[in-house]
């Protein structure tokens, strides 16, 4: 029944990207201003919001870990288990954002790259999460999930500090599209197609996370397997 | 201040004042980073005074890893880490001891390195000199609270050594960024580092507080 439920979800995943695709490309018009080149918000601003969204729910497990590790070893390890899911499709959703920015950039302002406050933020956010990874990676044994929950809540403190820094620093990025000053906001014959987007890729994150979720959780149960029949031979 | 701070506190000390490892591998370490950046970047002229603080920073971060290192790693022979675990006594007091020390160390080799500054890169300090009495220890402790921390996290892993700077310095990023642009500012005399001051104070509060609220979580970790 789950896998039934996750199959579905994953067809309806694929069908929505392509429509998405056909939206972005075909259906938008393109913009007054820059020309073509625009169509990378369809994919960048997406994936921004995903990576962040992931990011969030990292944390969540982290906490989630640390309060429930004595009392409910079950919960603690599901929430483990979304911690390093979020982390792990986080950065890869983040490393997209950190590639079609330059893409736009180059055209947009002339430059790949710039040390703006949102740019350098989210290289640092990205670089957080890597940190965490690599610390999952080289940690062995049964305190790496401690260990791992405690730099994710460093980390995740960390990123509002750094948004802080460089916003005193320097701003380039263009101001928020939606929801920000008069004038901002998206011409309604390209709502429709950044809408789509979204829900696509939202979608299609989401269907990570959970596969990587089940990964997580199956190596989990593998794991205690292993350990209690290594327990039993002995006896 | 309890009994057990200060026996950690002095015990860390007085090791340091018996085998100097940790001051003297920071201080050369250091002044090679100094003299390396000085390589690379060929500061004459007034470009001296605009990368001095970066270098100063970066430098004090780099040398302060190798003691950090070396924080925990002193207590895993004769298994004192593990003598420590089991002590009746919070797991903060300890932290806390060994921040104490290390912010001695780091501020000891700042301070012999500054005549190597003056000398090497012609400084003259344009803005308000008093206030660099107040940024490079809020840096330092920034740096060093948190890296003792991390220290104390990395230790558990293998390739501790490796895995310190890695995790350290991410986190560390928006205190360098005040600390330099702070230090900058107070040299060339040309922007109010006030806001970095407030940046690098706010960023401490934070971080200390959360260490000492975790590092029994890390300390006990099983």
């Amino acid at each position: 029944m789950k896998k039934l439920a996750i199959g579905l979800f994953a067809a309806l995943t694929v069908a929505l990207m392509f429509w998405g695709f056909y939206q972005a490309i075909y259906v938008a018009p393109i913009d007054a201003m820059q020309g073509e080149i625009f169509r990378i918000i369809f994919y960048h601003v997406p994936s921004a919001s995903v990576a962040f969204l992931f990011f969030a729910i990292s944390l969540l497990g982290s906490i989630g870990f640390l309060s429930w590790r004595r009392g409910k070893p079950d919960w603690a390890q599901a929430a483990d288990a979304w911690a390093l899911a979020g982390a792990e499709v986080g950065v890869v959703f983040c490393t997209v954002v950190l590639l079609t920015g330059p893409l736009w950039g180059r055209r947009a302002w002339g430059i790949w790259w710039t040390w703006d406050a949102r740019l350098t933020t989210t290289l640092v956010l990205w670089l957080i999460y890597v940190s965490y990874l690599l610390l999952r990676r080289f940690a062995a044994g049964p305190q790496v999930q401690t260990l791992a929950a405690v730099l994710g809540i460093f980390g995740a403190l960390d990123v509002p500090i750094v948004y802080m820094s460089n916003r005193w620093w320097r701003t380039q990025h263009p101001a928020p599209v939606f929801g920000g000053a008069q004038g901002s906001g998206m011409d309604k014959s390209m709502l429709g197609p950044f809408m789509w987007n979204m829900l696509a890729w939202f979608c299609w994150g989401v269907l990570v996370l959970i596969l990587r979720y089940a990964v997580e959780r199956q190596h989990q149960k593998n794991a205690a397997r292993e350990a209690q029949e290594a327990l039993e031979a002995n006896i | 201040m309890t009994s057990a701070l200060w026996t950690h506190l002095i015990k860390d000390l007085r090791i340091e004042w018996r085998s100097k490892d940790a001051i003297n591998s920071m201080l050369f370490f250091a002044l090679l980073v100094v003299v390396l950046f000085s390589m690379a970047f060929d500061p004459r002229g007034p470009f001296a005074q605009q990368i001095v603080g970066g270098v100063l920073c970066v430098a004090t971060m780099f040398a302060s890893v190798s003691a950090l290192n070396q924080a925990w790693a002193r207590e895993i022979r004769h298994q004192v880490l593990d003598a420590q675990r089991m002590a009746p006594t919070p797991g903060a007091e300890l932290f806390l001891a060994k921040v104490i020390a290390n912010f001695l160390f780091v501020t000891i080799v700042q301070v012999a390195l500054a005549p190597v500054f003056w000398v090497m890169y012609n400084l003259n300090v344009q803005g308000q000199a008093w206030q660099l009495a107040l940024v490079l220890p809020l840096g330092t402790w920034a740096l060093v609270a948190n890296g003792t921390f991390f220290a104390a996290l990395a230790i558990r892993s293998r390739n501790r050594e490796l895995l310190l700077p890695l995790i350290l310095f991410p986190i560390f990023l928006p205190a360098l960024l005040a600390m330099v642009v702070a230090t900058t500012s107070i040299l060339t005399g040309e922007s109010d580092p006030t806001l970095w001051i407030k940046l690098l104070l706010g960023y401490d509060i934070i971080f200390t507080t959360v260490s000492l609220l975790l590092f029994d979580v890390v300390f006990h970790a099983e």
